[in-house]
């Protein structure tokens, strides 16, 4: 799984980051949305398919191929 | 021909105070896209389907700029004060992010928990503070209303004092059935008193938020004073009333489900907490009146054209209820149930900003509450409990408990 973030489309609700926390942050300076991981282990995949089917602002993508 | 159109809202069953209008229910079990007819006669269409409504509020050629032809709005004095609301809730995008990017930062998880100890001390404080005093006590006066609204006026820095004045204004705001010229009335009120208070930050900054958005936005000549004046008075109002609302309604239909309230009573699981806390968000979708956008190109949404120009209400409660959308049934509430992508909060770029801090604030109450007072019960039957029918955001008007 590789993770894709699109930080103009972010609105920095944080849902991502309450979802996975190890694999998304927010930056300090204005909450908008870190990739801390861009190919997260297989344990967690399904936080992050919840992180990417919660984000508002459609900005998280999943390349699953 | 006889005028089949349904009227939006619907009253709530007798009895059954947490569920949505049968007939609003009803209606959606028809189809997730239907018109209804509102309070000024217009005809705008209603979604009722989850999905749909993600796909509706997700959609930038919808808008949610209420000076817009068609923009349905919720009351007339909500229609009257359309000029007075002009925070990042009303604007489309490019101009919508970069007002919310001037206070994501406030609101960003990591900082909302470094307040989580403040948020306890000032649960725990309130809580003495009901023991020590008479019994029945009002939940709602006394716990629910306090809690955020001590949490949200030190954040941004108003003075709490004040509480009486600006509680009672988003009160009557809030309220669908006051007149035009009180809106306006009340909004220049509030503005005027945030002005004010702008004007004191600017002489003296604190530690606060409205302090940073003087310097950083007042200052350099990025927002007016009456800008930074109205964003302030929606994060006042959105701060306390909505979270106030949760707390109170919350307790009263977890007080109707004693297993479950003991469950959370007992944990020791701060997971449980949080997600009784989306359970709850779910199940009660205290924002009752609609989430309204207005089509600016013609778009389908669940099969149904809507043109340029027509209006849009998504229901929430109902889509929160959808069969198939959530595990189980959906019209129960399970503390256990993984409810997180629930519509409570919104969606689209507007989903609440301060979505983390209700959060907080809903955990730290329900895992403290019922643990300090195990006994607590209403001190009235449910059926005389006044709940808040006429209101933008449903609730109760007050609770009466006993312990």
């Amino acid at each position: 799984m590789k993770v894709l973030i699109d930080q103009d489309k972010c609105v920095g609700a944080g849902q991502c980051v309450l979802a996975a926390p190890d694999v998304f942050d927010q930056r300090d300076e204005d909450g908008i949305v870190v990739l801390l991981q861009e190919y997260p282990p297989a344990e967690l995949h399904e936080d992050v398919r919840q992180a990417a089917r919660i984000c508002p602002a459609l900005a998280i993508e999943l390349d699953e191929a | 021909m006889t005028d089949t159109i349904p009227t939006f809202p619907m009253t709530r069953a007798k009895g059954c105070p947490f569920d949505p209008s049968p007939e609003l229910t009803e209606l959606g079990e028809k189809g997730p896209v239907n018109r209804v007819r509102i309070w000024d006669g217009s005809t705008p269409w209603l979604i009722t389907g989850y999905e749909e409504q993600r796909a509706a509020l997700a959609d930038p050629r919808i808008s949610a700029d209420v000076r817009k032809e068609g923009y349905p709005h919720v009351s007339e004095s909500g229609k009257a004060r359309r000029q007075h609301l002009q925070a990042f809730i009303t604007m489309d995008n490019p101009e919508h992010d970069v007002h919310r990017r001037m206070l994501t930062r406030d609101f960003m998880v990591k900082r909302i928990e470094k307040l989580r100890p403040r948020v306890q001390e000032i649960v725990d404080g309130l809580i003495d503070q009901m023991l020590a005093g008479p019994r029945p006590a009002d939940l709602v006066r006394d716990f629910a209303l306090p809690v955020p609204s001590l949490v949200i006026c030190e954040l941004l820095g108003v003075p709490y004092a004040d509480h009486d004045f600006f509680q009672r204004c988003s009160s009557r705001l809030l309220n669908r059935t006051v007149s035009a010229e009180e809106a306006l009335a009340i909004s220049d009120e509030l503005r005027n008193y945030l002005i004010k208070l702008v004007a004191a930050k600017d002489a003296e900054p604190a530690d606060d938020l409205l302090s940073r958005l003087v310097v950083e936005q007042l200052r350099t000549g990025a927002l007016t004073d009456v800008e930074v004046a109205d964003m302030a008075v929606l994060l006042l109002i959105a701060g306390h009333e909505t979270t106030a609302n949760m707390i109170a309604l919350g307790t009263t239909a977890l007080l109707q489900h004693p297993e479950q309230l003991a469950e959370l009573r007992e944990t020791e699981d701060p997971k449980l907490v949080a997600n009784a806390v989306e359970e709850l968000l779910r199940y009660l979708h205290i924002v009752h009146s609609g989430r309204r956008r207005v089509a600016t190109e013609d778009i389908e949404i669940g099969g149904q054209l809507i043109r340029a120009g027509e209006g849009l209400i998504a229901a929430g409660e109902i889509g929160n209820r959808e069969q198939g959308a959530f595990e189980g049934d959906p019209g129960e509430l399970d503390i256990h149930r993984q409810s997180r992508h629930h519509v409570a909060f919104g969606y689209g770029i507007h989903q609440c900003l301060g979505q983390p801090l209700a959060r907080m604030e809903l955990q730290v109450v329900y895992s403290t509450l019922y643990r300090r007072i195990p006994t607590l019960r209403l001190a009235v039957p449910l059926e005389e409990i006044e709940f808040k029918h006429d209101m933008i955001v449903y609730g109760v008007h007050s609770l009466p408990v006993e312990w």
